[in-house]
């Protein structure tokens, strides 16, 4: 039995089996069902409302690989009072869970085409079950470039599963940073940089674009430039979600609700809002 | 390097693309093929600048140095053009360049360069124009970097 969503509003528990320390603030918390369910069914770019008992829910996106629903993965950055205790919490620690919520990345459209994946800071981890679904069924899609931006060397997630991809023939994987001292052998720059020498044909690429506004605007804008059409451009969007279902608004994009129409938007779709600043 | 293969090299590089042919020869006259080893420095920060590069392959680290630490400004990679300061006065490094893998380039005069745009300013303009563009993406990069953008905040909290 899998755990489903019979009441959107209501948790199920979940215990943290392991904790993986990714950066000096950023953790990767493996979950596993606390009430006999045998795992969690999800979509690449869904999220969860993660509960932290007595401390408040945060929307998180899930991280893990969609072909392995047993156990529930979390990339967690510690940057708020909810998120703080989630990293905090040791292995046996239970926490409620709501989900999987809203839209996911495009991985069958792009089946056919080439992909870029586009990400900047923690914008990897949902991005990375797009990337395993794609990995898993590498014969479906043309070329495939990951593009991947981070502050510093020591900023970046996903240590070990990076080189890993990279040593792939099949699989582009570009990393930069904005600052590195001498010890560091590869690119220096933001990930916009990356885009116009990466190998993929344009009009005939979806690309996939997580991280945060700022950086995903001039990505888009690069992207642009270099021809891949609004229509194939897909982004996550962030917005202060609560309730998940679209019920009261706080997540309000423009006419959608981040919650239940996106994360995951078709850019041409929110195009107008995107670069409006009131929004 | 026969003339001619660095005259197809030249020919088919962005940096000259719609270049009047004799103005291309002007170039090929000022070219030569570099090769530099991993580790390898170009040019150091404050030697004079007299050359720019035309990266065919490998890496290069732009770099300065603070107490104890070289720090990377900027890489440069397959097709980009290395170097500026040979067109702005002093004509001295700003920063450091170093090969962070095997890179072949194919390395211009500038010195020489600086001198036929003196006497004939169409070439001037051609090579400020093209120089220009360049100068423009690394001063966004060099912009967005000083946005910190990964800095804003997670995708999802």
């Amino acid at each position: 039995m899998m755990a489903t969503l019979s009441d959107p509003m209501v948790p199920s528990p979940f215990r943290i089996q392991r904790v993986l320390k990714e950066t000096y603030d950023t953790y990767t918390l493996e979950l596993d069902p606390a009430n006999g369910a045998d795992g969690f069914s999800f979509a690449p770019g869904q999220f969860n409302m993660v509960y932290v008992s007595g401390v408040g829910e945060v929307p998180i996106s899930i991280s893990g690989d969609p072909d392995k629903p047993r156990t529930l993965v979390h990339t967690v950055r510690s940057v708020g009072t909810v998120t703080q205790k989630l990293c905090a919490g040791g292995r046996g620690r239970v926490l409620g869970v709501r989900g999987p919520f809203g839209t996911s990345w495009p991985v069958e459209q792009a089946v056919g085409s080439d992909v870029v994946v586009v990400c900047g800071g923690i914008g990897l981890a949902p991005l990375r079950p797009a990337i395993y679904h794609v990995m898993a069924n590498r014969e479906k899609y043309g070329r495939v470039a990951l593009l991947y931006g981070a502050r510093t060397p020591e900023d970046l997630l996903y240590k070990l599963e990076l080189p890993r991809w990279r040593g792939q023939f099949d699989l582009q994987v570009e990393v930069t940073v904005d600052a590195a001292t001498g010890g560091w052998r590869g690119n220096v720059g933001v990930v916009t940089t990356l885009i116009p020498p990466a190998r993929f044909d344009a009009e005939n690429t979806v690309a996939m674009v997580c991280g945060p506004e700022v950086m995903m605007r001039f990505t888009l804008l690069e992207l642009e430039k270099r021809g891949v059409p609004s229509e194939n451009t897909f982004v996550s969007m962030e917005r202060n979600m609560k309730c998940a279902v679209g019920f009261c608004g706080h997540c309000q994009f423009g006419p959608t609700f981040i919650c239940k129409d996106g994360p995951v938007f078709r850019y041409d779709q929110i195009q107008p809002f995107f670069v409006t600043r009131e929004i | 390097m026969a003339a001619e293969s660095l005259e197809r090299i030249l020919g088919e590089h962005p940096f000259f693309e719609g270049l009047k042919k004799a103005y291309l020869q002007l170039f090929v006259d000022c070219a030569s093929n570099v090769r530099f080893n991993a580790g390898e420095m170009i040019f150091r920060e404050g030697e004079d600048a007299d050359k720019f590069y035309l990266i065919r392959q490998g890496k290069v680290a732009l770099e300065t140095y603070a107490p104890q630490r070289t720090v990377i400004i900027q890489t440069l990679g397959e097709g980009e053009v290395l170097g500026w300061s040979w067109l702005v006065p002093p004509y001295r490094w700003r920063f450091g360049a170093r090969a962070t893998e095997l890179t072949r380039a194919i390395a211009l005069d500038g010195k020489c360069l600086r001198g036929n745009s003196e006497e004939d300013h169409d070439l001037g303009y051609e090579l400020m124009k093209r120089a220009a563009q360049i100068m423009e993406r690394r001063l966004q990069a060099a912009r967005l970097q000083l946005l910190d953008v990964y800095g804003s905040g997670p995708a999802k909290r």
